[in-house]
C-alpha cells in the first residue's frame, strides 16, 4: 500500500548542502569505526581461525607421515631424513626453505588452547597475512633447533594475533616448535622492548653479531604496545629438548595436540 | 531535510516494515564492506608492520 503517496508530507524543505555534508561526514566516521571493528575483532577472529585449523592439519600430516615411515623402519626414515644424528645433534632440516613456504609449526600453551599457528619463510606480510600461516621466519637467521636464533614474527592483535599474548610469558613456559622431521621444546626465558629499527634482536647471540653462538634459542618478535606499532615486544627462549615426529608430540601437549582439528 | 531523511520517505509501507528495510540493507551494506570493501582498503592504506627492520 503505498500511503506515502496518499499522504504527502505536509512541509517539504530542500535538501541542505550543509546537513548533506553533515551525513557525509557522520557516514565517513561510522565507516571508520566499522573498519577498525572489522580488522580487530572480526577478521582478526576469523583469521586466526583460518590459520589455526591450517597449523592442526600441517601437524597433523606431519604425524601421519612419520607414522607410515615408522612403519616401513625407523632406521631407514633415520638414514633418509637424517632425523637422529649419530651424536644426538637435533636435526635441523636439509635445505631452507623457501620464501613463503611453510615448514613448521608453533604451539605456545600459554596463548590458549587455539594458537597453534603455522611459520613460513620470510616475514612479509605476504607471508603474515595469510588465512593459512601467519607466522614468519626471518630470512638469513637459523632453523629450529640450530646453534644460534630461530627468530620469528606474527602479528599481535590483527590477522590472527598469533602472537597476541607474548606478553603474558613467564619463566619456562614452554614454545613447542613441530617441523616435519621433529619437535622442538624452548622454554620461555625474557622479554625485552625496543624500537622497530633493532635487528640486534635476531643476531645468532642477540644485540651481540660478533660473538659466535653456543646455545640454541628462539626469537619471538610482535608490535608493542598492543594496537600500537610503535615498539616491538621481543621474546626470548632456550631449547631445552626435542624429539624426532615419529615419537609424537612432547608430553606436556600432547594432550592439546590430539584435540587439533577434532 | 538530508539523505537519510529522504531514504526513510522513499522506503514503502509502515513504520514497522520500514525499520526492517532499514536493518536488512544495513546488514547488506555491512556485509559487502566486510567481505569485499574493508579487505581491499586494508590492504592499501593499513600495513601493520610487526617486525624488526631497518
Amino acid at each position: 500500500m503505498p500511503t506515502d503517496a496518499a499522504t504527502p508530507a505536509p512541509r517539504r524543505r530542500r535538501v541542505g548542502v550543509v546537513g548533506v555534508l553533515g551525513e557525509l561526514l557522520l557516514t565517513a566516521g561510522a565507516l571508520v569505526l566499522l573498519l577498525l571493528g572489522w580488522q580487530l575483532w572480526w577478521n582478526d577472529a576469523i583469521t586466526g581461525a583460518q590459520q589455526s585449523a591450517a597449523a592442526s592439519d600441517l601437524s597433523s600430516d606431519w604425524l601421519e607421515q612419520a607414522r607410515i615411515d615408522g612403519d616401513r623402519g625407523r632406521a631407514a626414515t633415520d638414514a633418509a631424513t637424517g632425523a637422529v644424528d649419530a651424536d644426538g645433534e637435533p636435526s635441523i632440516g636439509t635445505a631452507a626453505p623457501s620464501y613463503g613456504e611453510a615448514f613448521a609449526v608453533m604451539y605456545v600453551p600459554r596463548f590458549g588452547g587455539e594458537s597453534q599457528r603455522t611459520i613460513a619463510e620470510g616475514t612479509g606480510l605476504d607471508v603474515l597475512n595469510r588465512v593459512d600461516l601467519g607466522v614468519g621466519h626471518y630470512e638469513g637467521t637459523q632453523m629450529p633447533g640450530a646453534v644460534g636464533n630461530f627468530a620469528i614474527a606474527a602479528h599481535r592483535s590483527a590477522y590472527g594475533g598469533g602472537m597476541h599474548e607474548i606478553e603474558q610469558l613467564r619463566l619456562g613456559d614452554g614454545i613447542f616448535i613441530q617441523t616435519a622431521d621433529a619437535w622442538y621444546t624452548y622454554r620461555f626465558r625474557d622479554l625485552e622492548y625496543v624500537p622497530p629499527d633493532t635487528v640486534g634482536v635476531l643476531a645468532p647471540v642477540p644485540h651481540h653479531p660478533e660473538l659466535t653462538p653456543t646455545d640454541r634459542i628462539i626469537t619471538l618478535t610482535s608490535c608493542n604496545p598492543l594496537y600500537s606499532t610503535a615498539e616491538r615486544i621481543i621474546a626470548y627462549g632456550v631449547l631445552e629438548s626435542w624429539s624426532p615426529t615419529s615419537e609424537g608430540p612432547p608430553e606436556e601437549i600432547a594432550a592439546a595436540v590430539s584435540e587439533w582439528g577434532r | 531535510m538530508s539523505v537519510y531523511a529522504a531514504l526513510w520517505r522513499i522506503l514503502p509501507g509502515p513504520v514497522w516494515f520500514r525499520v526492517i528495510l532499514v536493518l536488512a540493507i544495513l546488514t547488506g551494506v555491512i556485509f559487502v564492506l566486510f567481505t569485499w570493501v574493508f579487505p581491499w582498503v586494508d590492504g592499501i592504506v593499513n600495513p601493520i608492520d610487526v617486525t624488526v627492520e631497518q
